[in-house]
């Protein structure tokens, strides 16, 4: 087998961490001991896959998830500063480069902290250990009158008597393991997690220096654009390439239906592509936009039974008021600013492609198997990436730029156009979910009923205390097949932003047509504790005062549990009600994940997800027809803008009890109920499908 | 049509010979190596573009570069005097106003073009004169206080 130290180009490696400091290990070691095991079995055991101590104690954290904007720069090396006993500013991070950093899964479901910040402090915490008997050993003292602090051993009785890890770890592989691992610290025991410590990238992307994969150059590079069909689903059918070979310095590929050129300025490549001529057949599909949910609705799929309990039947005798509701959610784009880019530098038995990616670790097969490469000979490089949101889990302009080198012999840098970027996304899928119920002569709910279709089961299991339920989930959440006119991926809060809708917005409808406030409500049917702490904690921050819906105020509220994530959430709207627009005046966010990090860049996240929520929830929906995506732009895709954001109150609800938790999708997947239920409290209008765009409001109210 | 061109870029001078019609954002960004300003649409629409000419902000990814001839543009990478950053640079660190960063080089640039000709904007003058500038990530209302705090210190006379 090739191992990754015949991949590496040495001079490469010292760009990348600058002379001098590093020659003092063995550089065999430091790639095998980072790589193996990790791509196959989940994250590597070897700590040195994590850390690396300089000569000069500075501490190199290595990792394999990705900084778009989330702020894993921060919170991962605060992880291992915690444990490994070193101050925060002596530790820089690695991130998201397949050859230096341990495997991961990728940057998604609010999973960094989650998992791989356990594995991160247990590489600290067993650093720290084995540094404290060396120095044992060289102080010539027994480990338990040593302690580990600032990066150095001291002796506890005598602080001058110390040795700097520095001078243990001189930048070498650390080879001594320890048989049981050590304890790893409680939160409360926390000195640098808890902190809101700055983020090393933001210096860089005040400047301009920081680099973004369209910001890569390598010598002599040239710029792809690559043909789109105009519909999903069209066949070529006729291609003429010869205004486009007459550009100088252009140069037309052509590899059966993928047409591509190349030109050493990106602008020209763009405008060589539009001198191409190519006729389509295109397919007849009769969906779009308006019909899409009658369409996924008999669409046939395999139904899972995501929760069971009690007796429906049973239920339904006991229920003096029942309900049975639908509601719908759209396509929705990810749309982040950065476009899709890469760029590929394909030789004859390896490669290096630079990505805007989420996944660095598995993206190499999809790349690999374009080119005729094995992904282990494939260097993924993930710089900053300019927003994901899911939809930078998808690579294909990472296979075009491969694609395009490999037929050229030089480096092809393809950044998409903001119409490729729309045209190419794997939107959030539309959904349908429907929900039958019923509440006892006190108001409980004593059914629950709920099929969801096509969004995937996450946040489908109902938190309410309900004897007798039932809840399935039709067909995949997102990629698959599914019966959608284009791809599909996953979306900041897959499936939950469609699943919370839907319940929410029906406890909603039950609270209403019971009579009750929508707080009250929710605590008659609430049990978890847990939960109704962070409901409490809303309510107090907000002010809420119990009123029945349609109480004219303009006050909604949810709570939700989104992996083991809790959030009560309550809003203040105003309704223009000759325009039927919706102004957005204040959110109240409390939110449960356990201990926090970095409760800055929680509060960054929470702030993030409830602005990004906007859009979906008022305006953000793909038109279409067939395998046509209508909107190609951000004049018909309207995302949050300045002048839509409310004032936004954030309550971290502190909890040592459980393990640290996910933070950046939790805030987002309750916006879509929020305001539809504040804006049911404003003017009596349930809303069962999103956006909540003023037409469809006004629609919904005549 | 290729054409020579000479403007101040940073306080330099500058020439280029290009196609006049091209857009000013590829030059700044291929010809001449300067990647802050960023590619986010080419529509005029998000405003990841944005620089500053003459005291004005424009949309490079439509802007051509002929139309720069004699005068002069400052781009993200030109902000930071001797080192030293702007006041907006240190109050977007300092108030968190960054996620993904990628808008943020336009938002700055956005925000240095409104502080010029108004010195104490209220937030509403703000929220006016950002508004078209686009951020998913949803550093917005971080942006609005950093463009505050930045005021602030400008008008105290400490940049």
């Amino acid at each position: 087998m090739e191992t990754q130290s015949e991949l590496l180009d040495r001079r490469e490696f010292v760009k990348i961490l600058g002379p001098g400091l590093y020659f003092l290990f063995s550089l065999d070691n430091f790639l095998l001991g980072q790589q193996p095991g990790g791509r196959m079995g989940g994250y590597p055991t070897d700590l040195n896959a994590y850390l690396r101590i300089a000569e000069d104690g500075h501490v190199t954290c290595y990792a394999g998830k990705v900084e778009l904007g989330q702020g894993v720069t921060a919170s991962l090396a605060q992880m291992l500063a915690e444990e490994l006993e070193v101050p925060f500013d002596s530790v820089s991070i690695v991130l998201g480069d397949t050859m230096l950093c341990p495997w991961d899964g990728g940057t998604n479901g609010s999973r960094s902290i989650k998992y791989l910040g356990p594995v991160m402090r247990a590489a600290g915490a067993e650093a720290r250990e084995v540094l404290i008997q060396m120095a044992a050993e060289i102080l010539k003292l027994p480990p338990d009158r040593l302690i580990a602090k600032e990066g150095a051993v001291f002796e506890k009785n005598n602080p001058a008597n110390k040795v700097t890890y520095g001078s243990l770890a001189r930048g070498r592989t650390i080879e001594r393991h320890l048989d049981e691992k050590p304890r790893l610290k409680s939160p409360s025991e926390f000195v640098v997690c808890g902190k809101s410590l700055p983020r090393a990238d933001f210096q860089d992307k005040v400047t301009g220096k920081a680099q973004f994969a369209g910001d890569v150059r390598l010598p002599q590079i040239l710029y792809g654009k690559v043909l789109r069909p105009p519909v999903h689903g069209a066949k070529l059918k006729n291609v003429d390439l010869t205004a486009a070979k007459e550009v100088k310095e252009a140069v037309v590929l052509q590899d059966n239906d993928f047409i591509g050129v190349v030109h050493p300025l990106p602008d020209m490549a763009e405008k060589v592509l539009a001198r191409i001529k190519a006729e389509y057949e295109l397919p007849q599909l009769k969906v779009d936009d308006r019909n899409i949910h009658q369409h996924i609705e008999n669409a046939a799929a395999r139904d899972n039974v995501v929760e069971q309990k009690g007796d429906l039947a049973q239920g339904n005798k006991l229920a003096v008021l029942k309900f049975e509701e639908s509601y719908a959610t759209p396509y929705v784009a990810h749309a982040a600013i950065e476009t899709h880019s890469a760029i590929a530098d394909v030789k004859r038995d390896k490669a290096t492609v630079y990505i805007g990616t989420q996944r660095p670790f598995g993206v190499g097969e999809e790349i690999g198997r374009a080119i005729d490469l094995q992904s282990k000979q494939i260097r993924v490089i993930a710089p900053y990436v300019g927003g994901g949101f899911g939809g930078k889990s998808q690579v294909g302009q990472a296979v075009q730029a491969a694609r395009l080198s490999k037929m050229t012999g030089f480096p092809v840098q393809v950044v998409w156009t903001r119409e490729e970027e729309f045209f190419y996304d794997t939107f959030q899928p539309a959904a349908v979910v429907k929900i039958s119920s019923g509440l006892d002569e006190s108001n409980r709910i004593v059914f629950w009923d709920y099929h969801v279709f096509f969004a995937g089961d996450r946040s489908a299991q109902n938190i309410y205390s309900v004897p007798n339920l039932r809840t399935m989930s039709r067909g995949m959440g997102f990629g698959g097949d599914g019966p959608h006119p284009f791809s599909t991926g996953a979306w900041r809060g897959p499936g939950s932003n469609t699943n919370i809708f839907a319940r929410e917005s029906h406890i909603d409808v039950m609270a209403a047509k019971a009579g009750l406030d929508p707080l009250e409500f929710r605590i008659m049917n609430l049990k978890d504790e847990r939960m109704l702490r962070v409901v409490r904690a809303a309510a107090d921050k907000f002010g809420w005062k119990p009123a029945k819906a349609p109480s004219g105020r303009g006050q909604g509220m949810v709570c939700l549990d989104y992996l083991g994530t809790y959030v009560a959430a309550m809003a203040q709207i105003k309704v223009d009600k000759s325009s039927g627009g919706i102004r957005v005046e204040r959110i109240v966010h409390a939110q449960d994940m356990g201990p926090v990090i970095n409760p800055d860049g929680a509060r960054m996240q929470i702030e993030g997800g409830i602005t990004m929520g906007l859009g979906y929830c008022l305006s953000e929906e793909i038109h279409f027809k067939g395998g046509q995506v209508n909107d190609l732009g951000f004049d018909s895709y309207q995302i949050p803008k300045f002048s839509w954001v409310p004032q936004i109150e954030t309550v971290l609800v502190e909890n040592f009890e459980i393990e640290p938790s996910g933070c950046g999708e939790p805030p987002i997947v309750g916006i879509g109920a929020l305001i539809a239920n504040a804006l049911f409290d404003a003017t009596g209008v349930r809303m069962h499908r999103l956006p909540l765009t003023p037409e469809r409001i006004k629609e919904e109210s005549s | 049509m290729e054409q020579t061109i000479h403007f101040k870029l940073n306080s330099r001078p500058v020439t280029v010979t290009t196609d006049g019609e091209r857009a000013l954002l590829w030059v700044l960004r291929t010809d001449l190596g300067l990647t802050g300003s960023k590619f986010g649409c080419g529509q005029n629409q998000c405003g990841a573009c944005t620089v500053i000419i003459n005291k004005e902000t424009v949309r490079s990814c439509q802007y051509p570069v002929k139309n720069v001839a004699g005068k002069e543009v400052i781009t993200i990478e030109g902000l930071a005097l001797n080192g030293k950053l702007h006041p907006l640079q240190k109050a977007f660190i300092k108030c968190g106003a960054i996620q993904c960063g990628f808008c943020t080089p336009g938002m700055i640039l956005q925000s240095y073009g409104l502080l010029l000709k108004n010195a104490r904007p209220s937030p509403a003058q703000i929220v006016a004169h950002m508004d078209q500038n686009l951020c998913r990530c949803g550093a917005h209302t971080r942006i609005i206080e950093a463009i505050q705090k930045a005021a602030a210190e400008l008008k105290g006379g400490k940049a």
